[in-house]
């Protein structure tokens, strides 16, 4: 009775200790008996990041921005025609003046192209593909702007490489968690991170 | 009735009236160097499809149809005339930043795959502007390689 109990112990440990060791290293087995190698293999990927100055100036830019983006996660393109508005009026008010001289050409198209996007965006509250085209070449725009500007917070600039008939397209977002704004509801989890834009 | 009939003439005095104020104003026989055509060198085929179909609007000349001349037709028209050149001038093209030429190119090149571009009310009495499927996919890839090149 006694060895049959310790048989019937051992066969439950070595079943459990298999058993977990096949969830956490499919594809690794044999390879290891400790159950910290496989995380390790888990994160291959460093996600590149880059560092821009602290700075208060494309607070409400980034603000009409994100709301934007969180409007076109949710599909609703009333609102986010009323972000693109506010977002074009934050736009308009940045003072290149308070950036360096051999920096302002280059600022001055880049907030000139995105005012442009973010007019499209608030005149076609009823056509949000049209809205989420100028989206994305807001993103870029954005994203060029803070490196010279700097920014107030972390920013993730985010990847969907089906967007836009497999040419993909990028947008900038406050976390690296992925809620695609290319196509909202239809396809939520689609992309992933590019850049970290952190703050020095 | 007297009443009716007083209305009615006034109404055609108006309509007389008005077809004495012309607009017409596009109109230019200079091609500047920063046109589109000229500053990419683009083949024949696309810069000709482009003229007929875009430059109507998108440039600093128009060939004004004879209903131009129709008002408040006309009016509605020069309007729209103005609209389009302030979103997209073929002519002033070349003096466009980088990025908003790119930005242009993507817009352009999506406008005319979804149909949008020329618009359904201007292809509706021109119907020389319509552009067929095998002219459409010509533009479009043009254009988006015209935006791959773009630095």
């Amino acid at each position: 009775m006694k060895t049959t109990m310790i048989m019937l112990f051992l066969a439950l440990v070595s079943w459990g200790a298999s058993a977990q060791h096949d969830h956490s290293s499919s594809g690794h087995s044999g390879s290891s008996h400790s159950n910290t190698a496989p995380k390790m293999k888990e994160e291959p990927r460093v996600i590149p990041s880059i560092k821009v100055k602290h700075s208060l100036l494309a607070t409400s830019i980034l603000d009409n921005y994100l709301a934007l983006k969180d409007a076109l996660v949710d599909d609703n393109s009333k609102k986010a025609a009323s972000s693109g508005k506010m977002l074009f009026e934050a736009l308009g008010k940045f003072d290149l003046s308070s950036q360096d001289a051999s920096k302002q050409k280059e600022l001055k198209e880049i907030l000139d192209d995105a005012k442009e996007n973010a007019e499209h965006i608030s005149e076609n509250g009823d056509k949000i593909d049209h809205q989420r085209e100028h989206f994305e070449l807001l993103g870029g725009d954005l994203k060029d702007m803070i490196v010279i500007t700097g920014s107030d917070r972390t920013l993730y600039q985010l990847f969907c490489p089906m967007y836009n008939n497999n040419k993909g397209g990028k947008w900038l977002s406050a976390s690296d968690k992925i809620k695609n704004p290319f196509y909202g509801s239809k396809m939520l989890k689609c992309g992933r991170v590019l850049v970290e834009i952190s703050v020095k | 009735m007297k009443l009716v009939k007083r209305i009615g003439l006034a109404i055609l005095i108006v309509l007389v009236g008005i077809q004495f104020i012309s607009t017409r104003s596009n109109q230019s026989s200079e091609v500047p160097s920063t046109d589109f055509i000229l500053t990419y060198k683009v083949p024949d085929e696309v810069g000709q499809t482009l003229h007929t179909s875009c430059y109507n609007c998108h440039s600093n000349n128009t060939n004004y149809p004879w209903y131009s001349h129709v008002q408040p037709v006309g009016w509605f028209l020069e309007n729209h005339i103005k609209k389009g050149k302030a979103e997209l001038n073929f002519n002033e093209f070349g003096s466009y930043s980088v990025r908003k030429q790119k930005s242009k190119l993507k817009s352009m090149a999506s406008q005319i795959e979804q149909g949008e571009m020329p618009l359904p009310s201007y292809t509706l009495l021109h119907r020389d502007a319509r552009l067929t499927p095998e002219s459409k996919e010509l533009l479009v890839d043009y254009l988006n390689a015209l935006q791959d090149s773009l630095q």
